[in-house]
């Protein structure tokens, strides 16, 4: 599944690698995603579930559940979003040092789920930028950690030298060598 | 439970014959005394819940109704209490546990509590400008700012009203319960405006 952009192969090269900066940093990146569990409601329950030995998430270097923002790369939303709630949620992730993913779990984050109500932020994607949505309610761990590599996959194909833009900000994280 | 006893000693109490367990109505000024009595001298030592209520065929549009468990004689009272003028003395300083259903309904319902330790919001932000269950509140809520200005700065978001229409709570016609979730005027949704 893996396409690597890069291979190593002793026999042949001996003590020398070569590859991209970009597919390094990338490789790097996507394998040591440390959660900020963002647990709200229900949802967390599965993510927690997810994180014991049955389902493992430290098979993809996630299980460093990360309560701190500083050291956190991506946000697991997982839960309902109060109105309430949503001024705590964005201030988390603008703690948050770059490059950060978040990853919308369940239909409460994704959309609102069914709580169509006046106290309802209706899909976390209105405060902070979304990169993967998971459906389900709650969904699965399988489908917390299908998500996650959908999201390393997405990470894999990032430039290493991140440029994002949100809501007209843009954000640049620059690899210096 | 003797309900002569609590009639006797509160003149205006009112047995409104509950069937499922003794029921009264209590008069503002008495419901501290009445709760006292009842918790030192019958025994009603755990309050198990206390809620706000909107009545719609009362002349006090708001009430609250508080029901007390003896745990001694596994028995509960229910009382209910008229909030004139939205007030309601608070009964924190005899049950603690009071508190924070006190600060609910005066959330939900802009019940005032009276001698309340700490009267704030408790679900809602303090700067929020309705109370959410009252019947001429609509169901998808009022469009409000949202509560943090740097945070509806920097997303340009506001509290909006929530997509109603094939969501759980619109009813597809025909005759609506009681018990269903409604609001004073369900013509309307994001589909036909509110005329
Ligand atoms: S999506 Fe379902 S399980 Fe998840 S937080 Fe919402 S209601 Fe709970």
């Amino acid at each position: 599944m893996v396409k690597s952009d890069f291979g190593y192969n002793s026999k042949v090269e001996g003590e020398v690698i070569v590859t991209r900066a970009d597919a390094v940093v990338n490789w790097v990146r996507s394998h040591s995603v440390w959660p900020m569990p963002m647990g709200l409601a229900c949802c967390a329950i599965e993510l927690m579930a997810a994180g014991g030995s049955r389902f493992d998430i430290s098979r993809f270097g996630m299980e460093v559940m990360r309560f701190s923002p500083r050291q956190a790369d991506c946000m697991i939303v997982a839960g309902t979003v109060t109105y309430k709630m949503a001024e705590v949620v964005r201030r988390i992730y603008d703690q948050m040092a770059e490059p950060k993913w978040v990853v919308a779990m369940g239909a409460c984050a994704s959309t609102g789920g069914m709580y169509r109500s006046y106290a309802t932020l209706q899909g976390v994607d209105n405060i902070v930028p979304v990169d993967i949505y998971i459906s389900g309610c709650p969904p699965r761990p399988e489908a917390l950690l299908d998500g996650m590599m959908l999201l390393q996959e997405k990470i894999r194909q990032e430039g290493g030298s991140l440029k994002r833009t949100f809501r007209g900000r843009t954000i640049e994280t620059k690899i210096v060598s | 439970m003797d309900a002569a006893a609590l009639a006797s000693r509160f003149p205006a109490t009112q047995d409104l014959a509950g069937k499922d367990m003794p029921t009264f109505r209590v008069a503002g000024s008495d419901l501290l005394a009445a709760v006292a009595y009842l918790r030192d001298a019958q025994g009603f030592d755990l309050l198990a819940d206390l809620c706000g209520v909107e009545w719609k065929d009362r002349p006090t549009r708001f009430g609250v109704v508080l029901h007390l468990l003896s745990t001694t004689h596994k028995e509960y009272v229910r009382l209910h209490v008229d909030a004139v003028d939205d007030r309601v003395p608070s009964v924190s300083s005899l049950h603690p546990g009071a508190n924070w259903h006190e600060r609910e309904a005066y959330d939900m319902f802009g019940i005032v509590f009276e001698g309340h330790p700490d009267p704030r919001r408790i679900l809602m932000w303090e700067s929020y400008p309705y109370h959410p269950l009252r019947k001429d509140f609509p169901l998808a809520g009022i469009e409000v700012e949202l509560p943090a200005a740097d945070v509806a700065e920097v997303t340009g978001k506001k509290v909006v009203p929530a997509p109603m229409m094939g969501g759980p709570f619109v009813s597809h016609g025909g005759k609506l319960s009681e018990g269903e979730p409604t609001a004073l005027d369900q013509s309307w949704n994001e589909q036909h405006p509110k005329a």
